[in-house]
């Protein structure tokens, strides 16, 4: 089971994808150009100050409004390696899982971390913080198969006998 | 076991007998809308999965409206991204100034009632106005679409709401999603499909089902549900088949929750800065100073949204201090509501008619505002920044409501 810790930003209820990512930067080229704006409307400092291997910790209905799957990859290439929230929108669900980012559904972390802190995680078991273990589900069948195949572009290809494994 | 509307739309795409919630299924898809700011994504997630051919050139529609026209340097570059695409594959549904992807996807006769469609914009939901199970997808999930004409869906628990009864004068459809929503909350109906019913619902028109099943996401839904009748049928041109009229909550059907409501109960509201489900009725905000108003959009850009504002503007003048920007959903639109001589009462009345298409309700066309500025709007999100910066106060409210506001200058109901 994959094990990892990491430092933890703290972000609230219902982070929109337009906070995420706001509609000014979406035609924009590239990720690497809109990266610098993620989460700019409510906290413009943040995306300069994550570093790769953080975790976001967040509270109900993380990722809910746009459809825009740059919202996902922004936070992906943000560098965090997961998401902890009580809950997250339908279709940044399935973006996110598209796209390799880790969600991570837990109802009671959220209320008790402090920002800045480190948690340690073990993938379809457990975080620990501060000694404290929160147990965490590990995802359905099919999406652990996307996830496995590397995302939905590699398991395409796979599929279009582009590469042999993924 | 009695089925809900999207199992059964569900259950007859995938030729089983019935599904549950809960079932993950492969369906084949009817339809799928691909919009002008995700088209350069699209086509590299396609190209990248190394796909030769799409599915089925004919289920595609690629529609410019959020870019259109361009307001900045780089936006055209969608339009030769998308075009190059056009070209290569032959697609022949393509709008390229025709006004907002939902509208026209209906009113071009692309979704009928019974389809499976998908959308690369959270408002896809609008089509479950006829009938149809949309919803809205990223960029890569789309791209496998165009290659594999399939996608795979969990089938969702149904939320009934239930509305019997005569609106009140001033109360349009969009009170009553915003009231659902601050109900329900802004995930209290995630990953859940609304399905819509009762005699309130069934003397609506096509349009203000339209706005109901728009919003229908604020709510976290993944589609919304509307029995398709003769209004549907005279809106989408067909005559409806026994499968499309047999598209209704089965009285057995297990649903998750069922609300009801009495349709005099529903006053004028608004969702406050800057939470969709943050609703207060309007005699509550009344006085508070306002400086923009926004009438359009998918939601609430249509002929009879134009007309009921046109109705409060006649013979009156907006506040001088108060910019009125009036957008038309589609082309069509835009013409009717000059036949019918709405646009030029609202143009008498001191609005700026802009040209169809999303306009100011994503932030990027003429209407940006600053800094402790307020405006009414009747499009669907007010979230943080999404009209200018992130101080600006974004209210939502029907398009009736927001007319009266630019008259007194301040928020008020329409009288």
């Amino acid at each position: 089971m994959e094990q990892f810790t990491g430092r933890v930003w703290v972000l609230g209820d219902d982070i929109d994808t337009d906070i995420i990512i706001p509609t000014e930067y979406l035609a924009l080229k590239t990720i690497e150009d809109m990266k610098q704006y993620g989460f700019s409307p409510l906290r413009p400092e943040l995306a300069g100050q994550i570093r790769e291997g953080d975790i976001i910790v967040a509270g109900k209905n993380f990722g809910c409004g746009s459809s825009r799957e740059q919202a996902p990859e922004v936070i992906k290439a943000l560098g965090i390696k997961c998401i902890f929230a009580k809950s997250f929108a339908r279709i940044f669900f399935r973006n996110s899982i598209n796209n390799g980012l880790l969600l991570i559904e837990q109802p009671d972390l959220y209320d008790d971390i402090k920002e800045g802190d480190r948690i340690s995680v073990t993938l379809g078991q457990e975080v620990v913080y501060q000694g404290r273990k929160y147990p965490i589900a590990s995802l359905p069948d099919n999406l652990l198969e996307i996830i496995n195949a590397g995302g939905l572009v590699k398991a395409m290809r796979k599929r279009n006998g582009l590469d042999e494994r993924p | 076991m009695g089925q809900t509307i999207v199992e059964k739309i569900i259950s007859h795409n995938i030729g089983a007998q019935s599904v549950k919630p809960g079932d993950i299924v492969t369906v084949n898809v009817d339809r799928v809308m691909l919009d002008d700011i995700m088209i350069p994504f699209i086509v590299d997630k396609f190209n990248e999965m190394g796909f030769a051919d799409i599915w089925d050139p004919d289920k595609v529609v690629l529609i410019y409206d959020h870019l259109v026209p361009a307001s900045q340097q780089d936006d055209t570059r969608h339009y030769k991204v998308g075009d190059a695409f056009v070209e290569k594959y032959q697609l022949k549904n393509i709008h390229r100034s025709d006004g907002i992807c939902h509208q026209l996807m209906t009113e071009a006769g692309y979704v009928k009632p019974g389809h499976v469609v998908f959308g690369t914009d959270s408002h896809t939901t609008t089509y479950g106005c006829v009938g149809a199970f949309s919803t809205g997808i990223g960029y890569t999930e789309m791209a496998a679409i165009l290659g594999t004409g399939t996608l795979w869906v969990k089938v969702p628990e149904t939320i009934r709401v239930e509305i019997n009864g005569e609106l009140p004068d001033g109360v349009m459809s969009k009170d009553i999603i915003l009231r659902l929503i601050g109900d329900l909350g802004a995930d209290g109906a995630t990953y859940r499909a609304l399905e819509f019913c009762g005699t309130t619902v069934e003397h609506m028109s096509v349009s203000s089902r339209m706005t109901m099943a728009n919003m229908a996401i604020e709510a976290g839904a993944k589609c919304a549900m509307f029995t398709p009748d003769e209004k549907t049928a005279q809106y989408c041109e067909i005559e409806l088949n026994d499968f499309q009229k047999g598209l209704t909550g089965d009285p057995d059907a297990e649903y998750v929750r069922v609300l009801k409501y009495r349709a005099e109960d529903f006053v004028p509201v608004m969702a406050c800065p800057s939470q969709v489900d943050k609703i207060r009725n309007v005699s509550e905000l009344e006085g508070t100073v306002i400086d923009q108003v926004f009438i359009g959009s998918c939601t609430n850009g249509r002929l009879e949204d134009l007309q009921a504002a046109a109705k409060v503007l006649e013979g009156r003048h907006v506040a001088p201090f108060v910019k009125l920007i009036v957008t038309p959903a589609s082309r069509r639109v835009y013409e009717d509501a000059i036949a019918c001589g709405a646009i030029r009462t609202l143009v008498e009345a001191g609005a700026i008619v802009t040209h169809p298409g999303c306009g100011l309700c994503c932030g990027r066309t003429g209407g940006i505002l600053s800094d402790g500025e307020r405006v009414v709007a009747t499009n669907n999100r007010n979230f943080l920044g999404r009209m200018g910066t992130s101080k600006v106060e974004i209210y939502l409210a029907s398009p009736a409501t927001a007319a009266a506001c630019a008259i007194a200058g301040t928020i008020t109901a329409a009288r």
